[in-house]
C-alpha cells in the first residue's frame, strides 16, 4: 500500500534528513515509528503527504509515485490520508462540528451526508454534546478527538498521526490510543510517530525505529527501544 | 459546483464575522484608503472646476474701427466661429459698447459730459473671443492678422498686452494638472499598498489554518474562496462607510467653501455624481479586497 523506495532527503547544507529509506506498509497495519527528535520521523510523514519531495528515491501510495502527481490532483490524493497532529491544528474559528464537516465539504460531500455523518463521528469520539464548542473551549484531549474525527470522517485508507499524544496527559493519551486502535480494527491503516514508550509497548504492533535519518530496527511485534 | 459556491460564500461570511478584531482592523484600514481615493476624486473635481473657471475668464477682445459696418463685423464673427480653436465669440455692437461705457461711468460726470460734447459715438464694435484652450489664442490672432478683410477694419486686438499673462496662466494650469495627477497617482498607490499589506497580514494570521485546509484535502479554490469572499465583504463595508463619510463632509464643504471655490458646490457634485463616486469608491474596495485576498492566500498554497 505504502512503499518508500530508497528515499533520501538532504537539507540545503547537504546534511541528510532521511538516508536510503526503504520501507513497505501493508493495508490494515498499525505501525509506530519511534526515534529521538531529529531522527527523521516527521520528514518521513511529510514525504508521504507530498508536503516535501525526496532528494532521491520514490514514495509510492497504491502504486502511484506521489511526487509525480500534478499540484491540481494533490488534494484528491490527500483525501485518502487522514492527518492527526501533535498540536491538533483545528481551525480556530470553526466549531468542533464545523471542523469535522469542513473535511467532508472539502471532499465535495453533500449536505445531507454531512448532517448524518458528523454527529455520528462526534459520538464515536465521545464528543456528542460538544459539537458547538470552538477549539479554545475544549481541553487538549477533546481537541485531539475532534482532530481524529476530522481525520476519519472521509473514511481514508490511512490515518497518519504525528505525535498524537505528545501534548496529552496519561488519561487522554489512553483514550486517543483506544480510538486509533478501534479505527485500525475497522480496517484503516494507521501510521503514528511517538515518543511515548507506554503507548508503543501496550500496542504490541509493528515498530520502526529511526536514528539520524536511517531505519535501525523494524520489528513486527516490537517494543520501544532506543 | 453550485453547492461549492454556496459553501464558499457562507464560509467567507462566517469567517469575516468570527474574525472580529482582524476584520475590524482590515475594514478600518481599507476605509481610510477608500476615503483617500474618494477625497482625491473630489479634489480633482475642485481643481478641474477652478482651472476651468480661471480659463473661462481669459479672452481676447477684438476692437473694430468706428467706420466698420455691422455686417462686416458679423462676417468676421462667423469666420471666427468656424475656426476649430475657437470656443465662443460674443459680439458687442457700437450702441451696446456706448451703453456699457455710460453705465460703467455713471458717477463720472466729467467723462459723460465729454462724451455728450463729442456728439457722435466714439466707440467701435467689438468681438470677445474665447479659445478652447489658452494656448490657442496666438493662432486666433494670427488668423485675424492674415485675414485681410478682417485686418482692414480692426482697430486693435488686446492680445499683445494679455499675451504674457495668458502664457503664464497656460503654464500654471498645465503644471497644476500634472502635479495634481502625480499626487493622485502617488496617494492611490500608497493607499493600495497599505490596504494590500493589511489584508495580507490578516491572511498571514490564518496561515496555519490554510495549511490544515490543504492537508485535509481541500482544493486551492475551496481554500482561497472564503478568503476572497471575506475580502470582498471588507471592501464593500469599507466602501459604503467611506461613501457615507463624504455625505456630511461634502455638505459642510459645500456650505462653507462654495464662495471660496468660485461657486463650486462640493455637496452638489457629490449628489449629482453619486453613481460615479459609488463606482470608484465601492468598486475600488471590492477590487482591493478581492485582489489582496487572492494574492495573500496564494503564497500559502505553494506546496
Amino acid at each position: 500500500m505504502i512503499y518508500f523506495d530508497k528515499v533520501t532527503k538532504l537539507y540545503r547544507d547537504g546534511t541528510p534528513a532521511l538516508e536510503d529509506i526503504t520501507l513497505s506498509i501493508a493495508p490494515k497495519e498499525f505501525v509506530s515509528i519511534v526515534g529521538h527528535s531529529g531522527a527523521g520521523k516527521t520528514t518521513l510523514l511529510k514525504m508521504l503527504l507530498a508536503e516535501d519531495a525526496p532528494t532521491t528515491g520514490t514514495v509510492y501510495f497504491e502504486s502511484t509515485d506521489v511526487h509525480s502527481l500534478p499540484k491540481s490532483l494533490l488534494h484528491h490524493y490527500r483525501r485518502k490520508i487522514g492527518m492527526v497532529f501533535q498540536d491538533f491544528r483545528l481551525i480556530p474559528n470553526k466549531t468542533a462540528y464545523e471542523n469535522i464537516a469542513f473535511a467532508m465539504e472539502a471532499a465535495g460531500r453533500h449536505d445531507d451526508e454531512i448532517a448524518s455523518d458528523v454527529p455520528h463521528i462526534l459520538d464515536l469520539v465521545d464528543l456528542g454534546s460538544k459539537g458547538g464548542h470552538f477549539p479554545h473551549q475544549l481541553s487538549g484531549g477533546e481537541q485531539q478527538r475532534v482532530a481524529i474525527g476530522r481525520a476519519i470522517v472521509n473514511q481514508p485508507d490511512v490515518i497518519v498521526a504525528d505525535e498524537p499524544t505528545g501534548n496529552l496527559d496519561p488519561v487522554n493519551t489512553y483514550e486517543i490510543v483506544e480510538i486509533l486502535k478501534k479505527v485500525n480494527e475497522l480496517g484503516t491503516t494507521v501510521l503514528i510517530t511517538t515518543h511515548n514508550k507506554g503507548v508503543v509497548d501496550a500496542m504490541g504492533k509493528r515498530v520502526i525505529t529511526m536514528e539520524r535519518g536511517r531505519i535501525t530496527r523494524d520489528d513486527a511485534h516490537g517494543q520501544y527501544i532506543l | 459546483m453550485m453547492m461549492t459556491f454556496k459553501r464558499i460564500l457562507s464560509a467567507g461570511a462566517t469567517s469575516f464575522t468570527r474574525s472580529g478584531l482582524v476584520s475590524f482592523a482590515t475594514v478600518l484600514i481599507m476605509t481610510v484608503t477608500l476615503i483617500i481615493i474618494g477625497a482625491l476624486v473630489l479634489l480633482s473635481a475642485v481643481l478641474t472646476n477652478t482651472l476651468t473657471s480661471i480659463q473661462n475668464k481669459v479672452d481676447v477682445n477684438v476692437y473694430f474701427a468706428t467706420t466698420a459696418e455691422e455686417s462686416q463685423v458679423l462676417a468676421v464673427k462667423t469666420r471666427l466661429e468656424q475656426r476649430p480653436e475657437v470656443d465662443e465669440v460674443t459680439y458687442t455692437s457700437r450702441d451696446q459698447s456706448l451703453l456699457t461705457f455710460r453705465e460703467k461711468h455713471q458717477d463720472d460726470v466729467l467723462t459723460l459730459q465729454a462724451l455728450d460734447q463729442l456728439g457722435d459715438n466714439p466707440l467701435g464694435a467689438s468681438l470677445a473671443v474665447k479659445a478652447k484652450d489658452p494656448t490657442l489664442y496666438a493662432a486666433v490672432v494670427q488668423f485675424l492678422t492674415d485675414d485681410t478683410a478682417a485686418s482692414s477694419i480692426i482697430d486693435r486686438i488686446n492680445y499683445a498686452q494679455n499675451k504674457v499673462v495668458i502664457e503664464r496662466l497656460s503654464n500654471a494650469i498645465d503644471a497644476t494638472q500634472r502635479a495634481g495627477l502625480a499626487i493622485v497617482i502617488l496617494f492611490v498607490i500608497a493607499s493600495i499598498i497599505i490596504a494590500l499589506a493589511t489584508v495580507r497580514l490578516a491572511i498571514y494570521s490564518a496561515r496555519d489554518e490554510i495549511s490544515v485546509m490543504r492537508l485535509v484535502g481541500a482544493s486551492n479554490m475551496y481554500i482561497r474562496g472564503p478568503f476572497i469572499v471575506a475580502g470582498v465583504i471588507a471592501g464593500l463595508i469599507s466602501g459604503l462607510i467611506a461613501l457615507a463619510f463624504f455625505f456630511p463632509v461634502t455638505w459642510y464643504a459645500g456650505y462653507a467653501f462654495s464662495t471660496w471655490l468660485g461657486g463650486f458646490n462640493l455637496f452638489t457634485y457629490y449628489v449629482v455624481n453619486f453613481p460615479f463616486l459609488f463606482m470608484v469608491v465601492v468598486g475600488s474596495g471590492l477590487v482591493l479586497g478581492s485582489i489582496a485576498s487572492f494574492l495573500g492566500v496564494r503564497r500559502y498554497l505553494q506546496v
